[in-house]
Parts: C-alpha cells; sequence; structure tokens
C-alpha cells in the first residue's frame, strides 16, 4: 500500500507526516533528475531553510531543482506515491514564510527554469517559465513599447511562479490591476500528476474560474510549470506629485479626496516622518524630513494627459492642506522620488539590527485611525515602527523594527504585529494584501475567518490536492490550530471552534 | 424571518432531486446556461445596496438590488461598473446583481478593463448545505485565504446562492468618442490589435459587414489626441450605439437561429463559418448563428473556445466540455461546495454532481 492511500486532506488538524520514507524517497528522486539537481547534504539544503521572512526556518529533506516540466510532473508523482510533502519555491523573496520548508518534505525548486518561451508583441502575451524574474519580462517586452504591470518592489529578484503564488501586487496596482489581473493562463502540475491548463489566451474559459482560485494560492493546489502573461503598452509619459503634510491624518483624507474626484492615480503613496527620515540618508531622494507624512502621487500618460491630471492632482492636495508641493521635472527625478520608497525595506534593515514587516488592507478612509492607533502601539509595546502605506489602496507596510538577540524583543515583536492585523480586521480589512499568510499568519487567519469558512477553504484545497501534500501547514490553518492559538475572533459571543479540544 | 434565513430553509428542505433549487433573480439570463431545473428560489426578496462609499471604490449590496439601481446610484456619484454587464431584461425580469455574478457576462469594456470577475471582491453566501460564509471582502488587495469570491463569477449559481457582493467601481470616463473606418474583417482585426499595443484610451471595438466602430474613453486631452492619431469617421450617436451592442439590440442579434460565442486569442484570424460574424473586445470575443459542433471546432483550432450562447437546441451541452484532470477538480469542487447537489443541477455541465 502506497503511503498516500491512507493520507487525506482534511480541516481539523495538521497532518502528521513522521513516517515518509527518507530513503526510498530519496532514491526515487536520483532516478528522475541529474546528480547536481538533487540537495541531499546539511550545507547544500542550508540556503533553503528560510524565505524572504527569515525569522521562520526549517532544513527540508532534500531540494530538487526541477529543469522542466518532465522533471516536476516526475517529482510530484514520486512524493505522491511515497506520501512526502512538497514545498515549491522559486526567488525565495516571499515575505511571509510560504516557501518555508517542511521537515518531512522536499523543496520543489523551480528557479532553473527561467526561460522566456514565447513572446507575442501583437498578441500582447508573454509566455514564461514560472523562475523568469518579474523585471525580466518588462525588459523582455520594452523592445515592443510593452511590459507586464505588476511590480512588486522585489521585482529585480523575485520570480513569475512565486508572483502567481502570492497574487503580487506593488505600487501601481490600484490603476493597473494585481497578479490575477495581468495574468492570462497558468500551466502547472497536480500533485497526482495531472497536467492542467487554468485560463487561456483567450479571455476566459468554460467552466469554473480556477485560475482566479490558483492565482494567490501560496503553492498549495497545484506547481506553476508556464504562465502567460499580459504585456500592457507603456505609457508615454509619467510624473509624479510628491505632497508634504503637517498631521497624517491630512495626509489620509487627501488620499480619498484624491479618489473622491475621480482620479485614479497610476501610484499613490504615503511614507511616514520615520521613515522618510530612514530612507532619505540612504537615497538622497529630496524628501521633506519636516514633515508628518508625504504622498507620492503619479499620473501616467499621453503628455497631454498628464499635464491635466499633475494640475488636478495638486488642486486637490493644496485643498487638502498640503504643506509643500513639488512635481518631478524628469525622468530622473521621478525615479528618484520612488528610489526613495522602493528602498523602504532595505533602509529598515540599514537603521535596525531586525525589522517585521506587515501587510494588512483596510478601508482608505481608515487610514488615520490606524496611524493613530500604531502609535500608541508603540508605546505599549516599546518599539518603533515605521510606516509605508500603498494608500491608494489601504494596503499598509509598518515596519516594525527590533533586535532579534535583545530577550523578548522578537516575542513583543509578534504581538505588535498581531494588534496590527487584528485591528485590521477589525477596520473591515484583511490581514494581508499582497504578501500571503504563509506559515507567517496562519493566527490572523483564525482572526479574520471562521471555522466554516476555514473548513471551506480546506475543502477547495481538497479539490486539487485530497492527499494534502502540496506546502501543508501553510495559508489555511487547520481548525485545531486556531483552538490553540486561542485568540480567535469571538463573534457576538458566540466561540467559533466550540467543538476542538482547547490547550 | 429575513430573507436570507428564509433561503437557508429553503435549502435545508432542498435536496439533489425532485427538491433541487433553481437560483433565479430576475431571469433576464434564464435563456444562458444548461437546463433549468428545480424549484425557484427568487432570490429578489433579498434587497439593497448595503454600503457604498465612493471614496473607497465599493459598492456592496445584496443578490436582489436590480443593477439598474445599482448603476443609477453611481452614476449619481459619477462612478460606474466598468465591465459594463449586460441587462437583458425589462419590466418585470429586470437583471439583478447576484445575477450579474453568477452569469459572469461582461460588456463591451470588457477587453479594456476585465471582466466581472476582476471587479469581485467579496462576496457572502450560502452553501449546499446552508452554511452562511463571507470571503474576501471591501478592499482592494487581499490574499487572505483562496479567492472564492471570483470563484463565484460565472459559476452560475452551482456553487452557493449569493447572498451579497462587493465590487469595485471606477469613475465615469470623463470623455468618449465614437470613430467608424471600412475596413474588411482581417484588416480590422490586425488594426486592433496594433493599436492595443499602443498607449491609446480604446475602451471598445466592434466589427461588422465591413465597418470597424471604436470607442475611446478617457481624459479629454487623451481622446483629442486618439482621434487625431486615428483618424475615421466622428460617430454622433456613439453612445446608443456602445449600449445597443451591449445589450444585444443590433439587428445582427435579432432571429431565432442558435447564436454562438466564441471566445478567442484577439490575434485570431478571420474565422472559416459561414453568413455574418460580429466581433468585439479586440477581436476576443465573435458571434456567429450555427451549430455547436462547427463552432467548437473553429474556436479550438483557433485556440479559444464556443458557447451556444442563446436559443436553439441544447441537448449537446451549452459549454465546450472540459478535460477530464479539470472537470474531475470541477465535480470536487462542486462537492465542496454543494454536496447534495441542490443548486441549479445541470445548468453549468449535465455531470456535475456524481
Amino acid at each position: 500500500m502506497n503511503a498516500t492511500s491512507h493520507r487525506r486532506h482534511g480541516a481539523e488538524r495538521d497532518q502528521d507526516f513522521g513516517d515518509v520514507d527518507r530513503p526510498g524517497l530519496l532514491a526515487a528522486l536520483a532516478a528522475v533528475v541529474p546528480p547536481a539537481n538533487l540537495l541531499v547534504d546539511g550545507e547544500d539544503l542550508k540556503p533553503y531553510e528560510c524565505d524572504g521572512l527569515s525569522a521562520f526556518r526549517q532544513v527540508p529533506l532534500a531540494v530538487v531543482l526541477a529543469e522542466n516540466e518532465g522533471q516536476v510532473a516526475a517529482v510530484l508523482g514520486i512524493c505522491h506515491r511515497l506520501g512526502a510533502p512538497v514545498v515549491a519555491r522559486g526567488a525565495g523573496t516571499g515575505l511571509s514564510g510560504g516557501a518555508l520548508p517542511h521537515g518531512q518534505g522536499i523543496v520543489l525548486s523551480l528557479a532553473k527554469m527561467k526561460r522566456i518561451l514565447h513572446l507575442d508583441p501583437v498578441a500582447r502575451v508573454a509566455v514564461v517559465e514560472p523562475g523568469v524574474r518579474n523585471l525580466a519580462i518588462s525588459e523582455a517586452a520594452a523592445p515592443h513599447g510593452l511590459y507586464y504591470a505588476p511590480d512588486p518592489s522585489s521585482q529585480i529578484a523575485c520570480s513569475i511562479g512565486g508572483n502567481v503564488a502570492e497574487n503580487a501586487g506593488g505600487v501601481h496596482c490600484l490603476k493597473y490591476g494585481l497578479t490575477v489581473h495581468n495574468v492570462l493562463r497558468v500551466r502547472g502540475v497536480t500533485v497526482e500528476g495531472e497536467i492542467v491548463e487554468l485560463g487561456s489566451q483567450a479571455l476566459d474559459v468554460p467552466g469554473y474560474d480556477l485560475l482566479a482560485l490558483m492565482i494567490g494560492s501560496e503553492g498549495l493546489l497545484a506547481v506553476v510549470t508556464e504562465v502567460t502573461v499580459k504585456l500592457v503598452p507603456k505609457p508615454e509619459t509619467a510624473r509624479v506629485v510628491m505632497a508634504s503634510f503637517d498631521d497624517v491624518t491630512k495626509a489620509g483624507d487627501a488620499v480619498a479626496a484624491i479618489i473622491a474626484a475621480g482620479i485614479i492615480p497610476a501610484g499613490l503613496e504615503m511614507m511616514d516622518k520615520p521613515a522618510t527620515a530612514a530612507v532619505e540618508p540612504f537615497v538622497n531622494a529630496g524628501y521633506d524630513l519636516d514633515a508628518e507624512a508625504i504622498l507620492l502621487c503619479e499620473s501616467d500618460g499621453t503628455p497631454e494627459e498628464v499635464e491635466e491630471e499633475i494640475g488636478r492632482m495638486r488642486a486637490v492636495l493644496e485643498g487638502c492642506g498640503a504643506t509643500g508641493i513639488r512635481v518631478s521635472a524628469d525622468e530622473a527625478e521621478r525615479l528618484k522620488f520612488w528610489a526613495g520608497r522602493k528602498a523602504a525595506f532595505p533602509a529598515a534593515g540599514r537603521i535596525s539590527a531586525d525589522y517585521y514587516c506587515m501587510d494588512g488592507t483596510i478601508p482608505r478612509k481608515r487610514l488615520g485611525d490606524m496611524l493613530r492607533a500604531i502609535a500608541g502601539m508603540e508605546k505599549k509595546y516599546g518599539l518603533r515602527c515605521i510606516n509605508v502605506f500603498h494608500a491608494g489602496d489601504g494596503n499598509l507596510h509598518p515596519l516594525i523594527l527590533y533586535d532579534a538577540n535583545v530577550p523578548g524583543e522578537l516575542e513583543r515583536t509578534e504581538a505588535f504585529g498581531a494588534d496590527i492585523l487584528a485591528l485590521s480586521v477589525k477596520l473591515g480589512g484583511t490581514v494581508t494584501g499582497e504578501h500571503g499568510v504563509g506559515a507567517e499568519k496562519l493566527g490572523g487567519m483564525c482572526v479574520q475567518f471562521d471555522g466554516e469558512e476555514l473548513s471551506t477553504f480546506h475543502r477547495v484545497k481538497a479539490a486539487f490536492d485530497p492527499a494534502g501534500l502540496l506546502n501543508p501547514g501553510k495559508a489555511v490553518p487547520s481548525l485545531h490550530r486556531c483552538a490553540e492559538f486561542g485568540r480567535m475572533h469571538v463573534h457576538a459571543g458566540e466561540l467559533k471552534f466550540p467543538d476542538i479540544e482547547r490547550f | 424571518m429575513d430573507a436570507a434565513a428564509q433561503f437557508a430553509e429553503r435549502i435545508r428542505a432542498a435536496d439533489g432531486g425532485e427538491r433541487a433549487l433553481r437560483l433565479r433573480g430576475g431571469g433576464s439570463k434564464d435563456f444562458y446556461g444548461g437546463a433549468l431545473v428545480g424549484e425557484v428560489l427568487d432570490t429578489r426578496e433579498h434587497r439593497g445596496i448595503v454600503a457604498y462609499e465612493p471614496t473607497e471604490l465599493v459598492i456592496t449590496a445584496r443578490c436582489g438590488t436590480p443593477l439598474a439601481e445599482i448603476e443609477a446610484a453611481l452614476a449619481a456619484q459619477g462612478q460606474c461598473l466598468p465591465f459594463e454587464p449586460p441587462h437583458f431584461g425589462a419590466g418585470a425580469s429586470l437583471a439583478t446583481v447576484g445575477g450579474v455574478v453568477a452569469a459572469g457576462l461582461s460588456g463591451p469594456r470588457r477587453a479594456a478593463v476585465g471582466a466581472v470577475r476582476d471587479f469581485v471582491l467579496g462576496v457572502q453566501l450560502l452553501d449546499g448545505v446552508a452554511r452562511r460564509l463571507t470571503f474576501g471582502g471591501q478592499v482592494m488587495k487581499n490574499v487572505a485565504g483562496y479567492d472564492v469570491s471570483r470563484l463565484m463569477a460565472g459559476s452560475l449559481g452551482t456553487l452557493g446562492l449569493i447572498l451579497e457582493v462587493s465590487l469595485k467601481v471606477l469613475p465615469r470616463p470623463v470623455a468618449e468618442a465614437t470613430l467608424r473606418f471600412d475596413l474588411p474583417q482581417a484588416q480590422a482585426i490586425e488594426a486592433m490589435n496594433a493599436w492595443a499595443g499602443q498607449p491609446l484610451p480604446i475602451s471598445a471595438t466592434c466589427w461588422q459587414d465591413g465597418v470597424l466602430t471604436v470607442r475611446l474613453s478617457g481624459a479629454r486631452a487623451a481622446v483629442a489626441a486618439a482621434c487625431r492619431k486615428l483618424g475615421g469617421d466622428l460617430v454622433d450617436e456613439g453612445a446608443a450605439f456602445w449600449e445597443a451592442l451591449r445589450q444585444q439590440r443590433l439587428d445582427f442579434f435579432a432571429g431565432g437561429e442558435i447564436l454562438q460565442r466564441l471566445a478567442l486569442p484577439s490575434v485570431a484570424p478571420p474565422l472559416d463559418l459561414p453568413g455574418a460574424q460580429l466581433i468585439e473586445w479586440g477581436g476576443s470575443q465573435r458571434w456567429w448563428r450555427g451549430d455547436a459542433a462547427a463552432a467548437r471546432q473553429a474556436a479550438s483550432r483557433a485556440g479559444g473556445h464556443a458557447t451556444s450562447f442563446r436559443g436553439g437546441d441544447k441537448s449537446a451541452g451549452v459549454f465546450q466540455p472540459l478535460p477530464a484532470p479539470l472537470m474531475q477538480i470541477h465535480r470536487r469542487l462542486k462537492a465542496a461546495f454543494d454536496p447534495r447537489g441542490v443548486f441549479n443541477p445541470g445548468r453549468l455541465y449535465p455531470d456535475l454532481s456524481t
């Protein structure tokens, strides 16, 4: 009897994979990939022990570097037969531990699959392997005046397969959408070894929109082997307005006022004073260091259109009490204004031993409430927090600064983060806007969803992966874990998981 | 007892056979999809806009809210549903927002801005055992859990009864202009694809009988610049034309023979099918009157699929059959949401519940 036949994915408990036959697994894998593509020694495995969330570490049994779809299918077939967990991994830049290895399973790296298979400038599509870097697609499309719109801050390194797994966003998604709006088709392999094509170069397919389910599924449904992305015309020109405010609430109100004026900026970002103070020495972006908050508001399109829109933006920002306004004079200055925003994470790393990046999304109108609450939490936990927001879509990236070597700071940081996420849900938002749940926000999921909703997610997973082998334990917590977490949302006085044992 | 609680009771009392439920709003899209089976559950009792704040770019409404009511509320604030969903109904069969999402049909602006699914942010639904579940929310960016909300778009009520839905909305374009060009089909397809690769504010296209009609929407300066660049003849009654296209009131759509909808890569060359065709969405959506087998064969060869959209014999199934691994996932998903098969049996695929 193979190991999988007695294994079934369920909602109640995380599965135990303690019975995986390691020697049998390694021998079977060695038969389907070249020796150099199978890593089994501790030293070789070490670089894979974490992704961009380095606070979580786990060494896997082995790492397989797949070179083609055939190898992916063969590896999945073996893991399915032997009941071994599989964690797919792209560039490893994820910030929620989505690619954190499973101790009883393998990491399936797709980093070697990095060919752009086909780029059709007339149809405006590119067909690429999952390991292709986000920015590499836009670079390849640039000679045709086209680009791939989603631009996560890590776009220089992150891969499209990972973007699909996380439904990655970026600073321009208010106008141009997320990964889910810019991917036409995903080809992948299920853990049962079936090749599936979700979506199409035609704009829709018969049946359910499985592409929408796949995007943002954090590697729990299938392993991506090919992605067809939409390419869009590069705007002729873009300019950015930088506005200073002496009060964060006014800056938050200005965000709402811009939308109310019927303007959809290409990008609309906010940084608070500690954030500009952190990045300015790093990039010399020319930020107003006296401002309590600055907004970066971008317009793109034809030169006439941009001229008109910049004028409207300026009027709204002035009406909202901006204390200073600068408009980028040329492309170099525009990029300089953005450089500071894009460098916020490394800058946090420069001024603090460690930082913890949050990712809640809230309705725009609550930005001021959230900022005031965070200021209170800084006092409560005795930690500093710098705030960078994708203000246009209400997506917050507070960076909590801490030092893991100081006893108790990590724990306080995690409690601080949990408070921010709980407040995000309470304000009508979500615990994760674009970084994913991964291994990190399982507790937040218990706050945001009740047991029946979580059970539905588990049934969705089982529809693709009945044995529960793809990235087990991530993204959707088991009910048992929520019961243990103990901080779950108590709705109208009802206990959410009355049937589950507590510790 | 509120309407949603009554719906839940109906669902609990239903089964997958004689007592299956046929979820129905205004019935404006009764013609669409497979068999109409089961006792009607009329969603219109559960209606009303729950929340609409223009600065949040989101509207939340109960399933039975008339689409017209939502569009009027948005228009009063200078906003719109950018995907221009067709109503198709009138009088007693007014389209409802629940039906818009369940049918998943989008209008002329689809190729430019996206489909229904691209604007669904959250849903509240009753599943097949009457569990009340909420997925997604009212914010633009949300990756907590699988995107069940978007899965509902186009699921034809086979997974759950949508109680409430939150949709992203956008400002109405400041300026619009409609241009006409005399062009044979092959050149029209080439032109639509070439223009779509340039930064032009094209929001809709329609080719029929040697005439390509193009709509431009956006900032005044952008629309004016594009008019100068593209040339063609400026059309005065543009808005009326696009509304007629959206509601399929153009002469092309009159007549009883079965109407096929072919979804193709936009660059697919003219199809070798007899009779007239109407092309939308920059070449991606093509309409033709004729039998399902010929439409499916032509669509498959061109890299797309065909749907028997309206009229005619539905015995061959309305939607193109799926490859076996995908059909298996469909059956498992159906079972995950509706294990007893109570919702709309046969509306999507006849053998969805096993």
